[in-house]
C-alpha cells in the first residue's frame, strides 16, 4: 500500500533572521520552515516589519544576522522529492541569486506598476522572463503570453496594448501572469491585492487560490488584511513590532487566538 | 600606428602652442591603456578620463580622443559623416587634426591608415594595417530599458541580456517586423552585448570578422570600447524573425551601385526624389573606374 506523504519536503528556512534599520524597527528572531506546496501569511499592523522580513527572504536585502536556506529543485524530479541540497541564499554568489530569483521564483510587488514594465506592451511583460531564460522564437513567446493573460483572466486581444491602458486590478493579474509564465517553484507576494476595491479583491482571490492549487506553488504572501489571510493560506505568522508572536494554522489562529495582540487584531476585523 | 615616443616633436603641425594631435602624451598614454583593455575584453565598455575637446559634446568628442592617441605622424587620416567627406563634421575633424597634427589626410578609404567615421561603415572592405574610429553618442546598449547605470553595470557582468529581446519583441508586435534600423544592438565574441553606434544595421554585417580593428569612443559618457580584427559579431534576433538588411529595389542614381547604402535625397518640391550612395568615396571611385 502506498501512504501518503505526511510530512513534505522543506523548501525554505528562515535561521535567526535579523535586520533591524533601529531598535524595534525591522525584523529580529525570526526562525520558520516553508514546505512544498505550502501558503504561508504573514500578517500584522504596519511597521511590523512584514516587508523587511519578504525582502530578507526573497534575497534583496542581506540580513543583518541569521540565514535563508533555499533548497533548490533536483534536475528531473521537481516536485517530487526536495533534494538534500542546501543554499544559503547569502553565501551564494550574486549571480547565482539572481539567477534563482529570475528561474525558480517570482516576486508580485504590491503596486502592479513596481513589478511592470509601463512602456512596454503586456505581450512583452509575460514574455519578459522567459526571454531572460532564453526563448528566442517570437510565435511561442506570443503564444504563452496569450495563454498566461487568458488564464488570469484577461482578454487575449490586449496582448499589444500598454499597461498603462489596463485598470489596477487587471495589472495586478498582468503582473502575476509576468511572475508565474516561468513556472516558479516559490512565489513572494508583498500585499497583491492592496489597492483594490472588494469585488475586483475576490476574483483576484479566487483567481490566486486557483492557481496556487493547480501549480502546486509554495507562496510566501504578506498582508495585513486578515480576510485575504484567511482565504489564502494555510499557516499564518503574526508579526508585532519586529518580531513573531503567534504561529500556527490559519483557522487556528483566527478562531482561537492566543497572544492578547492576536486576539485584538482578529476582533478589529470590521464585518458589514 | 603609434611611431615612437618621440612622436610629439617629430612633427610640428601648422599651429604651433599644441602638443602633436591636440591631447598631452599624459592623456594620450591613458586612453591608450583603456583601448588595450578595450581589445582585451571585446565589446566591453571601458571608463576613461575624457578631457574637453574645442566642440561640443555631441559632434565626436570621443571619437577624436581616440584618433588623438593612436594617429602617428606618418598615419593618414580620413573622416567621414554619414559615409560622406564633405560634410560639416568631417571636413571640421578633418581640418582640426590637419591643423594641430600635420597628418596626411585622404578622402580615398584605400589610402587612409586611421579613419574616424559618424554613422557609417566604409562600403570597400577594410584592410588589416586599417584603424576604425566610431563617434558614439550613448554607448549602452540597456539604457532605454534601463535607466540605471549601476543596474546596467550588473547586467553586463551576469550576461542578463534577456530585456534587450523586449525591445526586439516590442517592434514585432507593433510593425509586424524588426523596426530598429540603425544601432541594432550585436552580441560581441558571444558575451557582451554592445550599441555599434548609430550606424545602419545595413553595415552590422561588416563588424562580423573584420580584418580591421575597430575602435569606439563616447565622449560626453566617457567609454570606449573595442571590436578587435577577426571577432565575432552576432546581431540579435528571433528565431522565426531572423536578422535583415536593407535592400532597395533600384540602384544608385548616380554609378548605379546595387550593393551600397543609399540615401534618398530629394531633388525638388514636386516630389522628385532619387537614391545615391551615401558613401561619397566609393561613389566617386565606381564612377571614375566606369569612366
Amino acid at each position: 500500500m502506498k501512504r501518503p506523504q505526511l510530512e513534505r519536503p522543506a523548501l525554505l528556512k528562515a535561521r535567526g533572521i535579523q535586520r533591524l534599520y533601529g531598535p524595534g524597527k525591522g525584523c529580529e528572531e525570526i526562525d520558520f520552515t516553508l514546505h512544498q506546496g505550502e501558503v504561508l501569511g504573514i500578517v500584522g499592523e504596519s511597521g511590523s516589519g512584514k516587508s523587511t522580513l519578504l525582502r530578507v527572504l526573497s534575497g534583496l536585502e542581506k540580513p543583518d544576522q541569521g540565514q535563508v536556506i533555499y533548497h533548490p529543485a533536483e534536475q528531473g524530479c521537481a516536485g517530487v522529492a526536495g533534494s538534500d541540497a542546501e543554499l544559503d541564499l547569502y553565501a551564494i554568489s550574486e549571480a547565482r541569486r539572481r539567477a534563482l530569483l529570475r528561474m525558480e521564483w517570482g516576486l508580485v510587488h504590491q503596486n502592479p506598476r513596481d513589478g511592470l514594465r509601463l512602456g512596454v506592451s503586456a505581450g512583452a511583460n509575460v514574455g519578459e522572463r522567459l526571454m531572460a531564460m532564453g526563448q528566442r522564437h517570437y510565435g511561442e513567446l506570443r503564444a504563452a503570453g496569450q495563454d498566461w493573460m487568458s488564464r488570469v483572466e484577461l482578454d487575449p486581444e490586449r496582448i499589444d496594448d500598454a499597461p498603462q491602458t489596463f485598470s489596477g486590478g487587471m495589472q495586478q493579474r498582468l503582473q502575476i501572469a509576468r511572475t508565474l509564465v516561468t513556472q516558479p517553484r516559490l512565489v513572494f507576494m508583498d500585499e497583491p491585492t492592496g489597492g483594490l476595491d472588494v469585488s475586483v479583491q475576490a476574483r483576484l482571490l479566487d483567481m490566486l487560490r486557483t492557481l496556487t492549487r493547480e501549480l502546486g506553488l509554495s507562496v510566501i504572501l504578506v498582508t495585513h488584511d486578515l480576510a485575504v489571510a484567511r482565504l489564502l493560506a494555510h499557516r499564518l505568522m503574526v508579526m508585532r513590532r519586529g518580531r513573531v508572536v503567534e504561529a500556527g494554522l490559519t483557522d487556528q489562529i483566527l478562531d482561537d487566538p492566543q497572544h492578547p495582540y492576536t486576539q485584538l487584531l482578529v476582533s478589529s476585523v470590521l464585518t458589514p | 600606428m603609434i611611431a615612437n615616443s618621440s612622436i610629439a616633436d617629430a612633427a610640428q603641425g601648422e599651429a604651433s602652442g599644441y602638443n602633436f594631435a591636440y591631447l598631452d602624451e599624459q592623456t594620450k598614454r591613458m586612453i591608450r591603456r583603456a583601448l588595450l583593455k578595450a581589445v582585451a575584453i571585446p565589446g566591453y565598455q571601458v571608463p576613461f578620463g575624457g578631457r574637453e575637446m574645442p566642440m561640443p559634446y555631441g559632434w565626436g568628442t570621443g571619437g577624436m580622443q581616440l584618433t588623438a592617441s593612436v594617429l602617428g605622424a606618418d598615419d593618414t587620416l580620413k573622416v567621414i559623416d554619414q559615409g560622406a567627406d564633405d560634410t560639416t563634421n568631417a571636413v571640421s575633424i578633418r581640418a582640426f587634426f590637419e591643423r594641430v597634427a600635420g597628418v596626411e589626410t585622404t578622402t580615398a578609404t584605400g589610402e587612409a591608415s586611421v579613419i574616424q567615421t559618424r554613422h557609417r561603415i566604409p562600403e570597400k572592405t577594410l584592410r588589416a594595417d586599417q584603424i576604425l574610429i566610431f563617434q558614439v553618442p550613448i554607448p549602452e546598449p540597456l539604457r532605454f530599458i534601463e535607466p540605471s547605470e549601476e543596474e546596467t553595470r550588473v547586467m553586463h557582468a551576469l550576461e542578463e541580456y534577456g530585456v534587450m529581446h523586449v525591445k526586439l519583441y516590442e517592434d514585432i508586435a507593433h510593425h509586424g517586423h524588426i523596426a530598429t534600423t540603425y544601432a541594432y544592438p550585436v552580441k560581441v565574441d558571444g558575451r557582451y552585448v554592445m550599441d555599434p553606434s548609430p550606424i545602419p544595421k545595413f553595415d552590422n554585417p561588416k563588424l562580423h570578422m573584420s580584418e580591421a580593428l575597430m575602435l569606439f569612443g563616447a565622449g560626453r559618457e566617457k567609454r570606449l570600447y573595442a571590436i578587435p580584427p577577426h571577432t565575432r559579431v552576432e546581431s540579435l534576433d528571433f528565431e522565426d524573425h531572423p536578422f535583415e538588411i536593407q535592400a532597395w529595389e533600384q540602384p544608385c542614381a548616380i554609378c548605379g551601385a546595387t550593393d551600397s547604402y543609399l540615401d534618398e535625397v530629394i531633388t525638388d518640391d514636386q516630389g522628385g526624389r532619387m537614391f545615391v550612395c551615401s558613401d561619397t568615396d566609393y561613389c566617386n571611385t565606381r564612377r571614375e573606374d566606369m569612366a
